[in-house]
């Protein structure tokens, strides 16, 4: 099991890098841990034109130049956890709603005829009203028409996963929010959100299931960046050495304002978030790096091809928001209100093909 | 003139399409390196889209559309991933990949043999991705495989023909066809390949991503034929010592 060293070492860690380190990490042709840290470290930041110039090379080599598109789904905002910066936390007074199957359906073919081929299913974390049936049932009825499906839910079990791989569903996104157990601990109120290491054990399950892709990530605001990034980089080692057939990406939400008006614990800027692609980038060549529409149009433009792999486009953060655009009870605010267009007709601009679809159904359908 | 299976070709450079900045980008790339064989990922198209934008560049009157199988874990999903290609009207050819590691996308040897042995059976015109291993080639030649199609280094790396020796056995050894696939970083990669005896190379990163790859697909064309050339017109032994212009001595034990 992947175990991460306490926060405050990674910190120290990070922290006692110098100059002389960080020059010796971008001479580096595979990065070790170690390197990671210092890339991570303040004295990186005078190197981050250095970075961002290498992220981008080795970026453009190992994903070509395009830009993946997909969409997320949301099926439900119901959840029996209270966590103090989500807007799904049972705690807050929102509408509240799950969508039926043929509900979950109408919404699906509605972003199928948008031209989006890769969708994410999302809900809050109820799993006696969603568990796997329902998310294998709906992955039967749309396997069809998407060429791949994901899921960001609750933990689930190995057996489950190995349910939904067969049903159709090929990834797995579930973020661990903080890797510092002091603010997880503070965050996380109540339910089964607060144990931590049975969180941190789900990727692996996951993969163990036999899902093609595991998404981890760390929500940004609630503890320090950098020993985030440091995380997230030795949890990406440890999980390719443990499953080598599983592909993995990362993501770095950003807070964003959300019922509940949480005030984020630690202010992360644009210019810390890019700095960690740039090193998660140097770090692992092969990482799929998501950039959600939690930034706003001009950042994710100005990222395009730097780092990141894969955009969502036209997001609705509320159960039903794309049959009716009017719904309540959004997860969050989002950043970036452009259509999956515009948002295309940007990556073209940049010389970047816009990919809708870079999987079949066909390499499971029987 | 190249012969796989019944089909022969003019060209001896193969284009990928991964990687490319847009569809019109491509289809002036493929135009420019005369390729006649081009591969296109099953994950990355919709067969059953009349409107999908790589299918809509490929003329399939001038160019072998050769489907593969890229992301296929095991024989089962590749297998099954031709079958409904071919049923979509792919045709029968067909690039095997079965790359289980989703970093190095190395193929895996077994995988790569079973499924060979299954589509040759049912019709396919197989031309695999292989490791540059010289048994290997051996026996999926003996399975029924059209041409071998050994990596000069893994893809996307465009470290070039680091496989050289390996890939010489090959040539050496094998019947049909070799295809050097993958790695290849630059114009003198492929030249080399061709060089040694390759019957063809199939090139995509390092004409995809640079700053022009239209004109880097002409260089990659004009590197193929000079390889091919000298290949042809048997290149000259290498030496590292000057040789010796006189009679050689300390033979004069042989009675003449």
């Amino acid at each position: 099991m992947f175990t991460v060293p306490p926060f405050h070492k990674l910190q120290e860690q990070i922290q006692s890098a110098g100059d002389e380190d960080v020059r010796k990490s971008l001479r580096t042709a595979h990065l070790n841990t170690n390197d990671l840290a210092a890339l991570l470290s303040p004295a990186a930041e005078n190197h981050l034109q250095a970075m961002a110039a290498r992220s981008a090379d080795i970026t453009a080599l190992r994903f070509g130049r395009t830009t993946q598109i997909y969409a997320p789904l949301y099926v439900s905002s119901f959840c029996t956890n209270r966590c103090s910066y989500c807007g799904f936390s049972a705690d807050n007074k929102i509408e509240r709603c799950m969508l039926t199957l043929d509900e979950a359906e109408a919404e699906a073919m509605i972003l199928h005829e948008r031209g989006f081929n890769h969708i994410l299913l999302v809900s809050g974390e109820a799993a006696a009203k969603l568990g796997a049936e329902y998310l294998e049932r709906l992955a039967l009825r749309l396997r069809d028409r998407f060429a791949a499906i994901s899921i960001e839910v609750q933990p689930l079990t190995k057996e489950e996963y190995s349910r939904l791989f067969t049903a159709g569903i090929t990834g797995v996104a579930i973020y661990q929010e903080t890797y510092d157990r002091k603010t997880y601990k503070q965050v996380h109120l109540s339910g089964q959100k607060c144990d931590f290491d049975f969180r941190l054990d789900t990727p692996a399950r996951a993969a163990a299931g036999g899902m093609r892709e595991i998404g981890i990530g760390a929500l940004l605001g609630l503890s320090d960046w950098r020993a985030e990034g440091l995380a997230l980089g030795m949890h990406l080692a440890w999980l390719r050495k443990n499953f080598w057939r599983t592909a993995l990406t990362v993501s770095f939400p950003r807070l964003r304002p959300a019922a509940g008006e949480f005030q984020p614990l630690s202010v992360v800027t644009e210019r810390d978030l890019s700095h960690l692609i740039f090193a998660l980038r140097l770090f692992d060549p092969d990482v799929g790096i998501i950039l959600s529409t939690r930034e706003e149009a001009r950042y994710r433009n100005g990222m395009i091809g730097l780092g990141p792999t894969r955009y969502s486009a036209g997001s609705c953060t509320a159960p039903g928001g794309y049959s009716n655009p009017d719904t309540m009870g959004e997860q969050f605010a989002i950043g970036d209100h452009r259509t999956i267009h515009e948002v295309c007709a940007a990556i073209q601009e940049k010389g970047f093909d816009p990919v809708r679809k870079d999987w079949d159904a066909g390499f499971q359908l029987q | 003139m190249l012969k796989i299976a019944d089909k022969t070709f003019r060209s001896r450079l193969f284009l990928g399409t991964g990687k490319f900045s847009s569809a019109e980008i491509l289809k002036k790339t493929i135009e420019a390196s005369g390729s006649e064989m081009i591969t296109v990922a099953l994950r990355r198209v919709d067969l059953n889209d009349p409107a999908d934008d790589i299918m809509n560049v490929l003329d399939r009157k001038k160019y072998l559309f050769l489907p593969n199988t890229s992301g296929a874990r095991d024989a089962k999903e590749a297998v099954r991933l031709a079958r409904l290609a071919r049923a979509a009207g792919s045709g029968d050819w067909l690039k095997l990949e079965v790359t289980p590691d989703p970093r190095t996308l190395l193929p895996d040897p077994i995988e790569t043999l079973k499924a060979t042995e299954e589509l040759v059976k049912e019709g396919f015109i197989v031309l695999p991705y292989i490791n540059a291993d010289p048994i290997l080639a051996l026996r999926l030649q003996d399975a029924g495989a059209s041409a071998v199609m050994p990596l000069g280094a893994p893809i996307g790396t465009n470290l070039g023909l680091i496989t050289k020796f390996q890939v010489e056995i090959i040539i050496d050894q094998a019947r049909v066809p070799v295809v050097v696939d993958a790695g290849l970083g630059a114009p003198s990669d492929a030249a080399l390949a061709m060089e040694i005896g390759a019957d063809a190379v199939l090139v995509n990163t390092a004409i995809s991503i640079a700053g022009d790859p239209v004109k880097m697909a002409a260089a990659f064309a004009l590197a193929v034929e000079a390889g091919r050339g000298a290949y042809e017109s048997g290149l000259g032994q290498k030496s590292s010592e000057a040789s010796a212009s006189s009679p050689l001595t300390g033979l004069d034990f042989i009675k003449s």
